[in-house]
């Protein structure tokens, strides 16, 4: 491994071995996200008012629940990967670093949020809040 | 110093000197679109979620922000609400398109300027006929 050029210093290095295993994983977040979203999208539509109340009853039911927290699994699987990579084509320097940190504790958070809040409706719902 | 780029070497050249076709275009949306979804998108929908299990009291104050007092949309409603689903379906269209991509189909220039015309397409009609039938139903 030399000091010069981009090139120069990884040659001979071999793979990182983690390039494809990452890409593989947001291919397969792909295809479950486009089963979940559109089932979203096209339950939302269906339902018959948009109400608090309406809305509670439906997600307290399991097979709409289950796919609402798979969705939040899939999708922020799927977008914490996108914006790394987004983030690494743009950052170069220790910006990239904190970019990153700050996308997991986002990603983190608001998954925690989502599931928590999806889970406290399914168990709450028709019971005084 | 490892991770310094020797600046007097050349970076090779970028967005200035290509001409945009159909295919750099939707490359480009769809990371717009990701991207957008990512922030936004994920904002809006934790925000909703956690409101609807904070109460119908909470609940209420969020829809407030995005509906006249007739319980129709107002035009943050509209601006979101559109601006979402339309992101959503273009990123489908594309990250479809780019699957079959990336299985080693459509790289025939012909195609694939064509199935990235057809991204858009596809996006403009799936939203239009998303909100129809949403306007169509609240319409009675
Ligand atoms: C139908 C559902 C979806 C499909 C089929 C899909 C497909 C894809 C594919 C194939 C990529 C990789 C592009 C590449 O390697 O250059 C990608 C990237 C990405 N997706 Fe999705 N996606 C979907 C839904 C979503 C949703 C709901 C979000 C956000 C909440 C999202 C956010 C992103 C982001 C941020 C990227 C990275 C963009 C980039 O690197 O340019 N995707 N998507
Ligand atoms: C207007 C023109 C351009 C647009 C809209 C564009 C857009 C993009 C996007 C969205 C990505 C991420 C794709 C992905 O993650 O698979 C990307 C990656 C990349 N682009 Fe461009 N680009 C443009 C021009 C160029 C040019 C002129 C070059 C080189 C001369 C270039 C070289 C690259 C490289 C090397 C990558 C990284 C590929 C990878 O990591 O898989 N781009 N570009």
């Amino acid at each position: 491994m030399g000091n010069g050029t981009s090139i120069g210093r990884v040659r001979g290095l071999g793979s990182a071995h983690e390039g494809s295993h990452g890409w593989w994983h947001h291919k397969i977040s792909a295809g479950s996200n486009l089963i979940l979203v559109l089932w979203f999208l096209i339950s939302l539509a269906l339902l018959p008012a948009y109400d608090s109340a309406t809305l509670a009853a439906w997600i307290a039911q399991p097979l709409v629940a289950v796919p609402l927290i798979l969705l939040v699994v899939s999708v922020f699987y799927h977008f914490h990967h996108g914006l790394t990579v987004v983030i690494e084509d743009y950052q170069h320097d220790h910006t990239r670093f904190v970019l990153l940190l700050l996308l997991k504790y986002f990603t983190i958070a608001t998954a925690t949020l989502a599931i928590f809040s999806i889970l406290k409706v399914a168990f709450t719902a028709g019971a005084a809040l | 110093m490892a991770n310094v780029r020797n600046s007097a070497r050349p970076l090779s050249p970028h967005l200035s000197i290509w001409k945009w076709g159909p295919s750099m275009a939707v490359s480009i949306t769809h990371r717009a679109t990701g991207s957008g979804m990512a922030t936004v998108g994920t904002i809006l929908f934790v925000w909703w979620l956690s409101a609807l299990a904070s109460g119908p009291a909470a609940y209420a104050a969020f829809v407030d922000l995005f509906t006249l007092s007739s319980g129709k949309l107002n035009i943050v409603g509209y601006v979101f609400g559109i601006g979402l689903t339309l992101s959503f379906f273009q990123h489908m269209a594309s990250g479809v398109r780019h699957l079959f991509l990336d299985a080693g189909a459509n790289f025939e220039l012909k195609a694939n300027k064509r199935t990235a015309l057809a991204t858009y397409f596809v996006a403009v009609i799936l939203t239009a006929g998303f909100w129809a039938f949403l306007l169509e139903k609240s319409n009675g």
